[in-house]
């Protein structure tokens, strides 16, 4: 299908108001500025036992101006989209790096990007602002109800987010690109309650947020090969009685287990313990007061060993379906792919121009990304996905090399400290392996480790037939904070003798 | 260019529905971001974000609809209008349909125009800041930090006669410091109001106390230790519980508040008898929007409820459950009272006397933790949290901090931490580190928390 920007956003002054801040902040001395006119399209609806409990629609549109003035960033926005608010806002940005500095011992540089003119528009099929509210809510009502009818379960919610993504980008070098990107997410949730004892459990749905339209809720995607993108009717008809096993299995012994863990869950462990820990913004230190640094710093790039040899971890904005996936980055940078951990070992790391620029590097690999027009762009998170094994094994055959372990889907709680050292993690549902057979679920399981070790345990990757594309809507980073969607690929993967605690009795139940 | 208050009586006359509400968000922040001594990234923006929730009749009830669109120009109001009502009539009946607030006075500064945040509200800070960098380099200390000010002047206008406008400024400002090689890390923050109120010096001489401290490195074993909580660590803590005190949620068995065989644990003893947490909007120093604004309905809010009072609640008052967050709907189906959340908290605890130092002298063996990160519900029965210590844990001997050991993941409850509480300072305004971001009103004591579960050692620093 040929997809097209919306004529609506096109409809806006976008070259006009370019023109005007770009020729102002020249005018005033600007060695660099970029413009950035977005729209940013939201609806949330979300349904609490087939009833709807509440929705919003937000239109968050607005004009950017950043600058380098004196070797400085100004940076100023306002919601108004007109020539006489982006000449103003040329204006404030200048004054602003001018108050700067005084204050600023160093010069800001950014690394030289070919000039880029286009247009890109995401890969969808259904623009989900497109469908009306009621089908919407009719959708999502239907599948609360059908979990509501089974025994086992008490409550249930259903929810959908979707984002529509319009930005105009233009900079004095020269580059002018257009970009309308889609995405939508999915969740819904069993509850069984006990009331005799208070005891209540949550089976959730592990579907995916993609970077996909509304076919993807429904359940018509497929993938390349034709197969459904996600089969939303087999996970929920089986919510229920993944539920009810759970409210009956056992409390995990706490201690040392292998553990094979299925992409809806690895792929958060990936997010935290290698994207964020291989942002060189963070390495450097530039979040140091806000998100933290990272035990990955420069010294060690080529020589830290991450992990085992079969890991092997790559960024990009390319990959179709992927939430960070892009034309260009909100810097004008075209969109790459690249290498990130190699046989085990660091080799590379996420950039902005002005990373590269100070870390010696030709070129950036398009990380840069502001989440609205009302902050400035800063580096965020590529795709960063663990590779397959080519001609790999299949998840049976994972779970059949373990003896003793336990399988882990789906993910819930996370949490890792501020140079991603130690991390815990739990998930949905954990069945127990023993002899290489699935022998039942297991509950109040927590898994928690230190990156390097885990990756240092992993045993085994899977082949392409166990790879999915997770990902999240909210990583958050930066000072105003910034929210950023992101996916990361992963093949099931076994990792050996990793401490499991028992959640209940952390709590000293 | 067109007013809060245009926006808000022409949105009202072209709704042709039920009824109406009309918010109207005029938001302004100026920034200043720096890094290893140097400015990095700073900022000024202006928005106004203008949220129409329609209330229309259809077949079984009354719908609401809500949409927000920033800046839509006086001309663009009556397409949001209509959007709106289209939604309300897509989505069916709500179950929270209720009449809207009547004979509410208006705000008797409903005509004011909005209260601006710009960068000249940062320049009060630019010398201590030169200062702070100048000082660094000459120590050995780096400092990375952030200072906004921020300002949301609410408008909230409804068909029922509803006029209402709040200015709510906030400031807030945080350090970090490190040295020798980053292998010591320090951190302070502030919120205030304003940032004329806050004292950099002060920050600085809170951080390099911290720095100092780390000089001396004492091997302490994970496990349950006694922990002396800062007031942002305790703020840290006590927010997450205060956004898990929902109800309905409880109501329906799926909260730490819910009670076996049903309903909620309201009127049963929760905490230690000396606690009381509270909310108040009218608390001095911590002022919050004194009315309900919803542009969308939970759980925890519904927009029928826009305009009505917010009023001071004790949630847990002499260690007993009092209140839980309620919307009338959900107060109606629970059996609770209407209690709308504010949007700042309180913790004394009866007895507690002195600022985080007293607190310290009087201690005789514990874990100093300076603040706390990346804290995440793990189980919410028991509402067991985990998260991580950061910036400086120091042990305590003799009333002394004798020097610092390693970060530690925690695994434990803030129900629980209230009911293991060994000693408490005076309440003082704080600013949570993690939860700062989106809540900036709170006031908590210096906690010591005997069996404080710290679970695994963290080699971050």
């Amino acid at each position: 299908m040929s997809r097209q920007v919306d004529a609506e956003f096109l409809a806006l002054p976008l070259d006009a108001c370019a023109d005007a801040a770009l020729s102002r902040a020249r005018e005033l001395g600007a060695a660099h500025a970029d413009v950035r006119v977005v729209s940013i399209l939201t609806a949330y609806t979300r349904v609490r036992d087939a009833r709807i409990e509440g929705s919003l629609l937000d239109d968050d549109r607005g004009l950017a101006v950043r600058v380098v003035v004196d070797g400085c960033w100004g940076f100023a926005a306002s919601d108004r989209i007109d020539v006489d608010t982006a000449r103003d806002l040329a204006d404030r940005a200048v004054a602003l790096a001018r108050i700067s500095a005084p204050l600023s011992s160093t010069r800001v540089e950014l690394a030289p990007e070919p000039v880029h003119v286009g247009t890109w528009v995401s890969a969808y099929d259904v623009d989900p602002f497109e469908v009306h509210e009621a089908e919407r809510l009719e959708l999502l009502t239907r599948r609360s109800a059908a979990l509501n009818a089974h025994a086992a379960v008490s409550h249930s919610t259903a929810s959908l987010h979707a984002v529509k993504e319009r930005v105009h980008y233009a900079d004095l070098a020269g580059t002018r690109t257009t970009q309308q990107r889609v995405r939508v997410e999915s969740d819904v949730t069993a509850i069984a309650v006990d009331p005799r004892t208070g005891s209540f459990e949550t089976m959730g749905t592990t579907a995916p947020p993609a970077g996909r339209g509304w076919e993807y809720v429904t359940g018509a995607a497929a993938t390349v090969g034709g197969a459904r993108a996600w089969d939303w009717a087999e996970e929920l008809a089986a919510l229920p009685d993944h539920l009810h096993e759970k409210t009956l299995a056992p409390s995990v012994d706490p201690g040392r287990y292998d553990l094979v863990i299925h992409p809806t869950n690895l792929w958060l462990t990936i997010h935290e313990s290698i994207g964020h820990a291989t942002e060189l913004d963070r390495a450097l230190g530039y979040e140091a007061n806000y998100a933290g640094t990272s035990f990955a710093t420069p010294d060690r790039l080529g020589s830290l060993q991450y992990g085992s040899s079969v890991m092997n971890v790559t960024g990009d904005r390319l990959v179709e379906h992927g939430l960070s996936t892009v034309g260009w980055d909100d810097e004008g940078v075209g969109a790459q792919r690249w290498d990130i951990v190699t046989d085990g070992v660091l080799v590379g790391y996420q950039l902005d121009r002005s990373m590269a620029a100070e870390f010696g590097l030709p070129r950036s690999n398009g990380c840069a990304y502001a989440d609205s027009a009302g902050h400035t762009a800063i580096q965020r998170m590529p795709n960063v996905s663990l590779q397959p094994s080519t001609d790999g094994p299949d998840l049976e055959s994972l779970i059949g090399g373990v003896e003793d372990g336990i399988y882990i889907v789906g993910d819930k709680s996370w949490s890792i400290d501020m140079q991603r050292f130690n991390f815990q993690f739990t998930g949905q549902r954990f069945h127990r392996i023993r002899s290489g057979r699935l022998a039942g679920q297991l509950k109040d399981v927590a898994y928690q480790a230190t990156t390097t070790d885990f990756w240092g345990s992993l045993r085994a990757v899977g082949g392409e037939s166990t790879y999915l594309l997770g990902g999240a809507f909210n990583c958050g980073k930066g000072q105003p904070g910034q929210v950023a969607a992101v996916s990361h690929g992963a093949p099931a993967a076994v990792f050996e003798s990793v401490n499991v605690l028992n959640s209940a009795r952390e709590a000293g139940r | 260019m067109s007013t809060p208050q245009e926006f808000v009586e022409r949105a009202l006359s072209a709704s042709s529905s039920r009824a109406c509400v009309v918010l109207v968000r005029s938001q302004s922040l100026a920034n200043v971001r720096w890094a290893r001594n140097t400015l990095t990234t700073n900022g000024e923006t202006l928005a106004t974000a203008v949220s129409v929730v329609a209330l229309v009749d259809v077949p079984g009830g009354v719908a609401a609809g809500s949409v927000t669109v920033n800046n839509p120009g006086l001309d663009g109001l009556a397409d949001l209008v209509r959007r709106a009502e289209r939604v309300a009539v897509e989505e069916g009946p709500a179950d929270d349909a209720a009449d809207l607030a009547a004979d509410v006075a208006a705000s008797p500064d409903w005509s004011q125009g909005p209260t601006i945040a710009t960068s000249a509200d940062l320049a009060v800070l630019a010398p201590q800041i030169g200062a702070l960098f100048a000082s660094g380099r000459a120590d050995g200390i780096e400092h990375f930090g952030y200072a906004e000010q921020s300002v949301t002047t609410y408008y909230l206008g409804t068909s029922s006669g509803v006029r209402l406008r709040f200015a709510d400024p906030e400031g807030r400002l945080e350090v970090t410091a490190k040295s020798h090689g980053r292998s010591r890390s320090t951190w302070a923050g502030r919120a205030a109001r304003t940032l004329a109120g806050i004292d950099l010096e002060d920050v600085d001489r809170e951080v390099r106390q911290g720095l100092g401290w780390q000089a001396n490195r004492i091997d302490v074993a994970a496990g349950r230790h006694t922990a002396v909580l800062t007031p942002s660590a305790v703020a840290d803590l006590m927010i997450d519980l205060y956004w898990n005190s929902v109800a309905r949620d409880a109501a329906d068995g799926q909260s730490v508040w819910s009670s076996p065989g049903g309903g909620t644990r309201r009127g049963a003893t929760v905490a230690d008898p000396r606690v009381h947490l509270y909310s108040d909007p009218a608390m001095t120093g911590l002022e919050a929007i004194p009315f309900v604004v919803a542009t969308g309905s939970s759980g925890s809010s519904s927009v029928f409820d826009n305009g009505l009072p917010v009023a001071a609640v004790s949630w847990i008052r002499a260690g007993v459950l009092e209140d839980l967050i309620t919307t009338r709907h959900t107060a109606a189906e629970t059996g609770l009272p209407f209690r709308p959340g504010a949007d700042n908290l309180r913790l004394d605890v009866e007895g507690g006397t002195g600022a985080l130092e007293d607190v310290v002298a009087r201690t005789q063996d514990g874990l100093l933790v300076t603040c706390l990160w990346y804290n995440r519900v793990v189980d919410p029965q028991t509402l067991l949290l985990t998260g991580l210590t950061r910036d400086g844990v120091y042990a305590v001997r003799g009333g002394e901090v004798v020097g610092a050991v390693t970060n530690f993941r925690f695994n434990d409850s803030p129900v629980s931490v209230l009911g293991r509480i060994e000693d408490a300072g005076a309440p003082a305004a704080t600013l949570a580190r993690e939860m700062g971001d989106y809540f900036n009103r709170a006031a908590m004591p210096p906690l010591v928390v005997r069996e404080f579960n710290f679970s695994t050692v963290s080699q971050a620093s």
